[in-house]
């Protein structure tokens, strides 16, 4: 009898050798482990064996059957790695095939600039401020300091309208005004960008509307050197912490001393390239301290107050820092161009 | 504006060199936008300033002398000279139109001093157009050796002049005697032109004199101003000729001297090649004069022959009229051009007539001419915006005289310059000066006085300077200044008009001291006052937030022209409701007003891009402009938000189907996205009607009852005249301020259930023209806290099973509380009360499962 079982696990263990998948496992599983297999015949006729032989083979059978599974369990795992490693094998691509676009929205390249400028001025306490387009000639000029029929007018070319003084601002300085009578007498420190326009042939490099950012602060004790400290930590910000400025004398008829400040190219460090025409230097903005009849105008008494202001454009710098070489791109919108940003 | 370097040295002497005095002025405020050299080495690196010209060898271009012109053998328009270079003798051959007439003149009586070019030089070539460098090679030309030339302007680099070789006079400007033959050309007229950009308030910089009192005051160098005295020997000027000043406050003065017995011939060498290299034409001497004169000192002067005058007066002595022109009275000017005149254009008349656009451009009746014995010489001043009005009415913004008045020169300007071209007339011209000037001057200008806080430039630029400094700087520039205890006193020169007094002065006096003493030179510092109150400004932050989620909805930004034309706009097919606000001068017909609409700014871009752009979802947030008499003559400026999508839904991919286009769904989602995360409450959409839209597909936006505008699909006429594709185009159009207003500054959030929740779907049968939204209401009103979510999923039409004019609508409906278990009697219980509630107030009839 015992021989018998051991002929049967030889025979069972043979079979499991040969077993290839899960499918044959299973069928080997009923072949050698189910009721009707050799081994659980064996078992379930203890009955018809002599008493003195049935913990024999009691005990030979259950050492067979734990045998059995134990091989079987072993066997069951070392094909599921294989199944699956096969399995794994088959499912693999090619990984340098294109992904599904992801077309997320974004802002026009000339507000992600304006972001970058509020965040950094936000930092250094000037708050936005805005203004309308649409402004009158007083406002864009007369109190700005440029009186009817000054030749400092030539320098903006304006946009009149069918009602008499009525214009399209040519710069955002008419919010100094503005913000100035709004918060006379406290301190003021503000950014004012917006959208300006001028009477100009639409070119490659010039457009009949085009955004401005402005800065003003107005208190008691900001001087020249403030205005030079304070647009040089900008100019670090915005264009790298390296940088250097330099400013050169200008004239805008609302501030005085009047300057353009020049960021050292932030393309070539300086070394000269095609975007500095090889200069070395970049003009960034005009700047200068708050003109006296400003002041004035405003309702500050240029003998207690003065101030500094300082404009620039967003679509220039855009220009610089990402070689765009046709200012049209900005409000022609063509998707191909707004995607890059 | 071009000046030659070697003019300006006439008055400032400095061994700086042109390039870093260039550097120099254009950081104190005159731009040097280029540099031509002529002749003077250049420099190596030009750091991004323009620098053009031609560097002449030393040993190469030579001084040399002629001394005797023969005819070529072979050629009748070709000379032989005879040429010592001060090393050797060379025979050369030319075609200058200038020593033709001298082919047969021989040995010379008084040799000729030209420039020389030896074989091997670089030049222009004179016989092409433009500059284009040669070097001088051996040639046989008609038989003769030809390896070197004497050589014209053009070859230089001087000017375009190539009429005739370069004959040097025997003195330099300053009388010295020319150097000998041999000696370097470049030592003898070499030179730099600055071409320098001056801004409106530096026109007192429109000169030779101007620029060189900068240069003394920036590099500290001795400065010397040009004499100002006349030899006056002739018969005086009183009783011969009058002026009769008739606008005092057009023509504050007017001053004029006679010059008699000139005698009209070229100009000297020297003097029109200065002038060329300002780039002034020669034309005789008397007219060179005055535009030598004007170039030099800033002030323009108009010559009259004073015979035509006295003719014109009948015999008697000519009186010079400044008025303005009589009803329909014209001029015909130099240039040849007959102008109608402006009311208040100022003119120089006199009793026959009108004689020239005053401070602008003579007329050509009375100008001098070659056979002029007498001169009358105007020197006057004029109110610089009434010359700036004539200058833009009569389109005569090349005129250098127009230039220099319409930006203002002193009136005391006017006798320096009256007597300084007199007495080149007197040596120049050989003419004798009458005597005494003829000096209207009926609105003198005041002397300004500034009184100067020694305070002011630590208060105003942040850095004490010293005062000795200031003095020096001050007084450089012509300023005469009285140290007081703490301030100082200073008369600003009657060359300028762009100092005030008072605090303005102040600032106009910081300037100067700023410029000079080096904008660079100055620390930069960090403000030290109080900061201001910080204000908020919610409509910017709020409109930023709403950017951010626009884009988060994967919606690109665009900004678009805000000038339009009233027939762009007209195609969105719905009346315009206010007038436009036009534009006096459009540029092009496409841009002739301030639009109206942002959605058909925003459609336009959409068209554009649709010819490349496989799927579209645009917004742009910008005004429109309303001439609603909101604010008296100004337009309101009423911002809006503009979303327009079009095209795929998804972009392809190589693995998958084809994509389905966009439909209005997918701007309703949007729209539904807006309203969730801008929190906004009580808001509702409604089925609506407008112009520009699909009639079915168009729905209203309400935010607190308030119509925040429309949105829905595009009509296709509007679609087809706006050149969009003909697949679906969504579109929105909202007022911004309605959802900005509405933004919750806070809002509540709530938690999450630890409760098991109950999910059921139910169908509802419901006439057709009910919209979703009344049952999904009714149903959220009905459930209340404990249905927490209400899912449309599915909208069936079949008229054989749910009867005609029916729809079906399935939710998903889930049911959960906070605070306990939800049971199955609850929740059975909730759907009754529901379904009774839509059977009562909608006639809906649940469907069977």
């Amino acid at each position: 009898m015992i021989e018998q079982l051991e002929q049967i696990e030889a025979n069972a263990m043979q079979a499991l050798a040969q077993v290839q998948s899960s499918a044959e496992l299973q069928t080997w599983q009923n072949a050698h482990l189910g009721k009707k297999s050799p081994l659980m015949l064996v078992i379930g006729n203890m009955q018809s064996l002599a008493k003195e032989e049935r913990p024999l083979v009691g005990q030979a059978g259950n050492r067979i059957k734990n045998n059995l599974q134990t091989a079987a369990s072993a066997r069951a795992e070392s094909l599921a790695v294989a199944e699956l490693s096969a399995k794994l094998k088959a499912e693999s691509i090619d990984v340098t095939l294109p992904g599904r676009p992801h077309s997320g929205g974004r802002l026009h390249v000339s507000n992600q600039v304006l972001r970058q400028i509020y965040a950094i001025w936000a930092e250094m306490g000037f708050q936005v401020y805005r203004s309308r387009d649409v402004e009158t000639d007083e406002y864009n000029f007369q109190l700005l300091n440029f009186p009817v029929g000054h030749p400092a007018r030539e320098m903006q070319d304006t946009f009149h309208t069918h009602i008499p003084d009525v214009i399209l601002r040519t710069h955002t300085s008419p919010g100094q005004i503005h913000a100035m009578r709004q918060f006379c007498p406290e301190p003021i420190r503000v950014i004012l960008p917006g959208m300006c326009y001028r009477y100009e042939q639409i070119t490659t490099r010039s457009e009949v509307q085009f955004h401005q950012i402005e800065g003003l602060a107005v208190g008691r004790n900001i001087t020249f050197s403030d205005l030079k400290g304070t647009l040089t930590d900008f100019a670090r910000r915005m264009f790298g912490q390296g940088v250097r400025t330099r400013f050169r004398t200008s004239y805008f008829p609302f501030t005085e001393p009047s300057a353009e400040m020049d960021v050292e190219c932030f393309l070539c460090s300086g070394k000269g390239c095609k975007v500095c025409k090889y200069a070395g230097w970049l003009e960034i903005l005009g700047c200068g301290m708050v003109h006296p009849v400003v002041l004035s105008n405003g309702g500050y008494d240029p003998q207690a107050f003065t101030g500094f202001a300082f404009g620039m454009g967003p679509e220039r710098i855009a220009m610089l820092k990402y070689a765009i070489e046709d200012i049209r791109y900005f409000w022609g919108n063509d998707l191909r161009f707004l995607k890059q940003f | 504006m071009k000046l030659p370097y070697s003019w300006i040295k006439d008055f400032v002497k400095t061994d700086l060199s042109p390039f870093e005095i260039a550097r120099k002025l254009t950081f104190a405020g005159l731009e040097v936008e280029g540099l031509h050299y002529v002749g003077l080495p250049k420099p190596k690196n030009t750091m991004g300033t323009s620098v053009t010209g031609l560097e002449w060898e030393r040993d190469k271009l030579v001084l040399a002398e002629i001394s005797a012109i023969n005819p070529h053998p072979n050629a009748e328009r070709l000379v032989l000279v005879d040429l010592w270079d001060g090393v050797q003798q060379h025979v050369v051959l030319t075609g200058a139109p200038n020593l033709l007439h001298l082919r047969e003149a021989g040995k010379l009586d008084k040799p000729m001093m030209v420039a020389y070019a030896k074989l091997g030089a670089r030049i222009y070539d004179g016989h092409v157009e433009g500059w284009v460098e040669t070097v001088l090679k051996r040639a046989k030309i008609r038989g003769v050796e030809s390896y070197s030339m004497v050589c014209s302007e053009k070859e230089l680099g001087i000017s375009e002049e190539h009429d005739g070789i370069i004959i040097f006079d025997d003195t330099l400007p300053d009388n010295s005697p020319l150097p000998p033959a041999g000696t370097p050309l470049v030592d003898v007229i070499g030179d730099v032109v600055f071409d320098i950009s001056l801004t409106p308030n530096m026109v007192r910089n429109a000169s030779v004199v101007g620029v060189a009192r900068e240069i003394a005051a920036i590099c500290s160098a001795p400065f010397q101003e040009p004499s100002y005295s006349a030899e006056q020997s002739g018969p005086s000027i009183h009783g011969r000729a009058f002026i009769e000043i008739r606008q005092p406050q057009v023509n504050p003065r007017f001053t004029a001297t006679l010059i008699e017995g000139v005698e009209i011939a070229p100009s000297p060498e020297w003097l029109q090649r200065r002038l060329r290299l300002s780039g002034q034409r020669a034309i005789n001497n008397i007219v060179d004069i005055t535009n030598y004169v004007m170039l030099e000192s800033g002030q323009p002067l108009h010559a009259f022959d004073y015979d035509i005058l006295q003719q014109r007066a009948g015999g008697k002595a000519p009186t010079l009229i400044t008025r303005f022109p009589a009803h329909g009275e014209g001029l015909t000017t130099l240039d040849g051009k007959a102008r109608t005149l402006e009311p208040n254009t100022i003119l120089v008349a006199d009793s026959a007539g009108a004689l020239s656009l005053g401070g602008i451009m003579g007329g050509a009746e009375s100008e001098v001419h070659p056979g002029t014995r007498n001169v009358l010489l105007e020197v006057a001043s004029w109110d610089y915006i009434n010359i700036r009005r004539t200058v833009q009415n009569q389109q005569l913004q090349t005129s250098q005289a127009g230039y220099r008045f319409s930006r203002g020169v002193h009136p005391a300007m006017t006798v320096r310059a009256n007597l300084r071209a007199a007495e080149l007339m007197r040596t120049l011209g050989k003419g004798i000066i009458a005597q005494g000037m003829l000096d209207e001057y009926p609105t003198p200008a005041q002397t300004v006085v500034v009184d100067y806080p020694l305070s002011a430039c630590k208060r105003l630029l942040g850095l004490e300077i010293a005062p000795d400094e200031i003095v020096r700087i001050l007084t450089a520039l012509g300023f005469a200044v009285q140290v007081q205890t703490d301030s100082l006193n200073i008369t600003v020169p009657d060359t300028r008009l762009d100092i005030s007094s008072g605090v303005i002065g102040i600032a106009d006096i910081t300037e100067e001291i700023a410029r000079i003493y080096g904008y660079d030179n100055l620390p930069n510092t960090q403000i030290a006052d109080v900061m201001p109150p910080q204000r908020s400004n919610s409509t910017f932050e709020r409109e930023e937030r709403l950017k951010d989620l626009l884009t988060r909805l994967s919606l690109q930004e665009v900004i678009t022209y805000r000038l339009t034309s009233p027939a762009r706009e007209e195609r969105l097919g719905v009346p315009i409701r206010y007038p436009y606000l036009q534009l006096a001068k459009p540029i092009t017909s496409e841009m002739t007003a301030m639009r109206q609409s942002v959605l058909s700014s925003v459609l336009e871009i959409a068209a554009n891009n649709s010819r490349t752009a496989l799927s579209q979802a645009l917004f742009e947030i910008g005004s429109a402009y309303l001439l609603d008499n909101g604010e008296q003559n100004l337009p309101t400026e009423q911002a809006r938000l503009v979303m327009v999508l079009t095209g795929l839904r998804e972009m392809p991919v190589w693995n998958g189907g084809a994509p389905a286009m966009k439909d209005y769904f997918d701007l309703k989602g949007l729209v539904d996205a807006l309203v969730a995360d801008l929190h906004l409450a009580a808001v509702s959409v409604v089925a609506a009607q407008h112009g520009a839209f699909h009639p079915g597909k168009c729905a209203e936006l309400r935010v607190n009852g308030e119509s925040a505008g429309f949105f829905g699909e595009l009509h296709p006429n509007v679609c087809a005249v706006y050149g969009l594709p003909t697949e679906a185009v969504l579109a929105a159009d909202f007022e911004l301020s309605v959802l900005l207003n509405a933004m919750p500054s806070t809002y509540k959030s709530s938690g999450i259930s630890r409760y098991p929740s109950i999910v059921e779907d139910i169908a509802l049968i419901v006439d057709e023209a009910l919209p979703a939204a009344q049952v999904s209401a009714l149903i959220a009103q009905t459930g209340g806290e404990q249905l927490v979510e209400v899912n449309l999923f599915d909208v069936y039409r079949n008229e054989s099973q749910l009867g005609l004019g029916k729809k079906s609508l399935a939710y998903r409906l889930t049911y959960q509380r906070q605070d306990s278990t939800l049971t199955d009697v609850d929740a059975a219980k909730l759907r009754t009360k529901i379904v009774r509630r839509l059977e009562r107030e909608v006639g809906a009839i649940l469907r069977d499962r």
